[in-house]
């Protein structure tokens, strides 16, 4: 049961991912795109923490985190960026 | 019997967080503006996301003792979340980005009387917003 | 509360990097323990330049019943979100409100703002500069001053009677 549920889940992640990339592909403006990287990490956070389960092993856990951690400081910087021109005052 | 109940949870978090991102993908692929498209990923990729971490804590903590480090991402997933759906915001407004026509409410920060700053333009170090 | 110490400024900081601390060595021993709370101890100190004045948790009982009701709400507001985003007609009333608010202080305001973008249909887009008004766009609204209305009354007295009561 768990077997099926994990393909069925590892099918969802990667079409949202695809679909992801399509509108950091197509985005008509900047923040669209972050935004659309932004949903990638998240993702893909989902998608490793997937891939532990299959081999199972729960160390894969720990890149989750630091995926997790990256996304948010990555997004929080280019949003300073697109703020004002600049990260560090 | 307890295994059976316990395998059925796990299986129903994964589907459940696995359709809950991918809605929250097709709703950032096919809503109209960007104000709009801000809700899918904030709202249901985080509980989607969220849906497969504790899916995956019970799988963990089934086979050999109660692991709950997983709860460390879901937590810093749903602290973090609003946070940069706010940054994303903030900037499109700065970038005075169109909103559907649809939308009522016109608020102060997209009218274009006042002097547009691209990211080019900003003045270096005392910008005017916070 | 605990009074807050020269050398353990933000108690409830430090218990909390212990915590995260033993959960991500995964053991509970003596040496984890030593090492936790040391760092626990240190980071505090080194990052206190940065930090505002510390709220005063008032009712931690509520803040808890407050937690509950915005778990709740979180799957909710998702239910109602996929049901909109799936909807073929692609029927919705986008809005953007501007909510007075009546919170005075940045960390509880930061929480209200946080809990409006989880819960239904709403993200907290712009905070004001003169603090007074926090400005919200909304995917599917009826009617503007019921909606601020529910947000006062469910998510902003709780606030207030937690920190500022």
């Amino acid at each position: 049961m768990i077997a099926t549920a994990l393909w069925i889940a590892l099918a969802l992640f990667s079409a949202a991912i695809a679909l992801n990339f399509y509108r950091a592909v197509i985005g008509p403006s900047l923040p669209d795109r972050v935004l659309a990287v932004d949903t990638m990490y998240m993702n893909s956070i989902a998608l490793i923490v997937l891939f532990g389960i299959w081999v199972n092993n729960k160390d894969y856990f720990e890149a989750a985190l630091l995926i997790a951690m990256l996304g948010f400081v990555s997004t929080i910087a280019v949003c300073k960026y697109l703020l004002r021109g600049d990260i560090i005052e | 019997m307890l295994d059976m109940l316990l395998e059925g949870a796990i299986a129903f978090m994964l589907i459940a967080g696995g359709i809950f991102a991918f809605i929250g993908s097709l709703g950032l692929t096919h809503l109209k503006d960007f104000y709009m498209r801000l809700h899918g990923p904030s709202k249901t990729t985080t509980l989607g996301v969220g849906c497969t971490l504790i899916g995956s804590l019970i799988f963990f903590s089934q086979e050999n003792g109660p692991v709950i480090q997983e709860l460390l991402i879901t937590i810093f997933a749903f602290i973090t979340a609003p946070v940069s759906a706010h940054m994303l915001a903030k900037s499109a407004l700065h970038h005075k980005l169109k909103p559907d026509p649809r939308t009522r409410g016109n608020p102060q920060e997209l009218e274009s009387d006042r002097p547009k700053h691209t990211v080019e333009e900003a003045p270096q170090g005392n910008s005017p917003l916070p | 509360m605990i009074p807050p110490l020269r050398w353990l400024p933000m108690p409830v900081l430090s218990l909390l990097l212990l915590l995260v601390w033993l959960l991500l060595q995964q053991s509970v021993a003596l040496g984890q323990w030593l090492l936790g709370g040391v760092l626990a101890m240190v980071i505090p100190v080194l990052c206190r330049p940065f930090w505002e004045r510390q709220p005063r948790i008032k009712h931690p009982l509520k803040l808890l019943h407050y937690v509950g009701r915005v778990l709740k709400d979180i799957v909710v507001a998702n239910l109602e979100v996929s049901k909109l985003i799936l909807d073929p007609r692609g029927r919705m009333r986008p809005a953007f409100v501007e909510y007075p608010l009546t919170l005075t202080e940045n960390f509880p305001i930061t929480i209200l703002a946080s809990t409006i973008t989880m819960t239904p249909g709403t993200v907290s887009a712009h905070l004001r500069l003169d603090n007074r008004t926090l400005l919200i766009h909304a995917l599917d609204v009826a009617d503007i001053e019921g909606l601020i209305a529910e947000i006062h009354q469910r998510y902003e007295r709780p606030l207030m009677e937690i920190f500022e009561s």
